[in-house]
């Protein structure tokens, strides 16, 4: 049996696991071993707690079980499936800390709350614990609704009707209410304590669903920022310093990530969050479009002029997710390099469903990350780079975010209409999710191919294996 | 004179919260993805709470609530560590070719 001194001193170690695990990501060499001290650091804090508990086979067996979950899970999961996964182990993050902090309202003793079973909870872990819950209780429906939005169990596009906001402030007043009342009442108020959680979870559910696909990116960051915040939270309930800093350094991760992905829509904060973008927008710009002519071609046209090019570069989005077309491009690559051409990617920061998901599914098809550039990185060169290819992408490479009054004017965007020649795969020409029509598509220099994007690259590999043979 | 816990948790929260927004910021924008499964496996640091539910030993309602919570948070752990290290095996393969 270790002391309480042992066990925070522990626990301390474990937080610092946690800072270096973080830390380690700063640079791909270093990551993994930031991602062993993690590990390490959760063992440490769950060994610790062990010692704490006397229902050591309900536990273990309970780990064993949930264990056994997460790994096959992570086993299993397909890269492209990453923005559904991790929206599904936020919900998970969510429900657990409701469950504790039921629990604690249960049996405050058995968390070191009270001094004595019977005594009342104090009112300052009254108030942590309404805060934990209804962080959690949201953490979970949202990030619920959030993964069937993702995975396409439901319609990506925003949930509108009239009086929206005034219904999910009534309803956050009236769950702000519920916790009052639990606070002020004298012994366990357990019908206060449900009537708030309940509100919670609907209000998750509400905030969430009118909020539309393209801007998942900031959806699933503010996800992972509650998810960290509830933690905090029951650290807070818990007197458990570990639990507040490991839930600090995930809730300040998931609002910086929310940041530089509003910041890359040139969008403020509330208004992604309150949501319903691209609907009436969308339907405005669709009525005042005159007739415009657009260049289209064939993928093996397109592989012909990429192959004699002296540099390339691809900029994907979500189409190429969708289509997970990542494979197909790493030959697109070696066949272009076989032919000596260079080749680069341009990632925008919201390209995807989620910060950084692009660079995962190159990785994943083993193009070196020394070959895939950042927006800022890479902006310079599109004047000097022969072919641009436009992988599913459309609102993070439109022109009209250089026109002032247009909805998204301001966003930073590639600027591929410098390149010499554009080359846009893309199933139509339907307009992107802020529902505007795109100038690049018309320019002269610009040709459409149209088909799904796996099979595309798959007809520009064979048009430019064919010229290899030759 | 004693302070009262809740400050001594403030200030943890405080001073945690400025080291993430120093940490956080330093991480390239390539491993966002990572940084997030990375993060939900650290947050699913509740396990320690959810064990502590768990752990009395005469079994009432709210032991088996824990019990599933320690499930729950389980789960996050191994597939958000597991999930993480698959990712950045990835980003690894290439450093080995690149060096051949």
């Amino acid at each position: 049996m270790l002391s309480a001194n042992q066990v925070a001193l522990a626990y301390l170690v474990a937080s610092v696991f946690f800072i270096l695990a973080l830390k380690g990501l700063s640079s791909p060499t270093t990551s993994r071993r930031g991602n062993l001290f993690g590990m390490i650091g959760m063992a440490i804090a769950v060994a610790t707690t062990l010692t704490l508990t006397q229902n050591w086979l309900l536990i273990i067996g309970g780990i064993i079980v949930g264990g056994a979950i997460g790994s096959t899970v992570a086993r299993k999961v397909q890269m492209t499936a990453m923005p559904e996964l991790v929206a599904f182990m936020h919900s998970l993050v969510g429900l657990a800390a409701v469950l504790i902090a039921f629990a604690a309202v249960n049996n405050p003793l058995a968390f070191g709350i009270v001094k004595a079973a019977g005594d009342p909870i104090p009112g300052g872990n009254k108030l942590e614990l309404f805060i934990g819950t209804f962080v959690g209780a949201m953490t979970f429906s949202g990030s619920v609704i959030a993964f069937l939005k993702l995975s396409g169990r439901m319609s990506g596009a925003p949930v509108v009707f009239a009086g929206q906001h005034m219904v999910n402030l009534a309803m956050a007043l009236a769950m702000v209410g519920c916790g009052l009342w639990f606070f002020m009442s004298g012994g366990t108020n357990w019908t206060a304590f449900i009537a708030m959680a309940a509100i919670a979870f609907v209000l998750g559910f509400l905030i969430i669903i009118p909020i539309g696909g393209a801007d998942m990116p900031v959806v699933i960051s503010m996800l992972n920022s509650y998810s960290g915040w509830a933690a905090a939270g029951i650290g807070f309930s818990l007197n458990n310093p570990m639990l507040i800093i490991a839930g600090s350094l995930v809730g300040s991760s998931g609002a910086i990530l929310s940041y530089i992905m509003c910041k890359a829509m040139n969008r403020p904060f509330l208004s992604v969050i309150l949501g319903g973008f691209g609907t009436d927008t969308g339907a405005a710009a669709a009525a005042s479009g005159e007739q415009k002519t657009h260049r289209s071609g064939s993928a093996e046209d397109a592989g012909f002029l990429m192959g004699n090019a002296d540099s390339v570069v691809i900029v994907p989005g979500y189409g190429l997710a969708v289509a997970r077309a990542q494979h197909a491009v790493k030959e697109l690559v070696d066949k272009l390099g076989e032919k000596g051409v260079t080749v680069r990617f341009a990632i925008h920061p919201v390209a995807g469903r989620m910060p950084g998901h692009m660079n995962v599914l190159l990785a994943e098809a083993e193009i070196p990350y020394d070959q895939v550039l950042e927006m800022d990185e890479i902006n310079s060169d599109f004047p000097n780079s022969d072919v641009v290819l436009v992988l599913g992408a459309n609102d993070v490479v439109n022109p009209a975010a250089h026109t002032p009054g247009s909805p998204i004017y301001g966003m930073p965007i590639l600027e591929v209409d410098k390149a010499r020649t554009v080359m846009v795969v893309k199933r139509s020409m339907a307009a992107g999710y802020a529902g505007l029509d795109n100038d690049l598509f018309y320019m002269d220099k610009t040709m459409m191919v149209f088909g799904d994007a796996k099979k595309v690259v798959e007809d520009m590999v064979k048009a430019i294996r064919d010229t290899l043979i030759k | 004179m004693i302070v009262d816990p809740l400050i001594t948790n403030l200030m943890v929260f405080v001073l945690a919260i400025f080291v993430g927004y120093h940490v956080v910021w330093n991480v390239t924008p390539a491993l966002h993805t990572p940084l997030m499964s990375v993060t939900n496996a650290i947050s699913s640091i509740v396990l320690v709470g959810a064990m502590l539910a768990a752990g009395p030993a005469d079994t009432d309602w709210g032991v088996w609530v824990g019990a599933l919570a320690v499930v729950l948070a389980a789960v996050n752990v191994f597939g958000g560590f597991l999930v993480t290290q698959r990712m950045l095996e990835m980003f690894k393969r290439k450093e080995k070719k690149d060096a051949q």
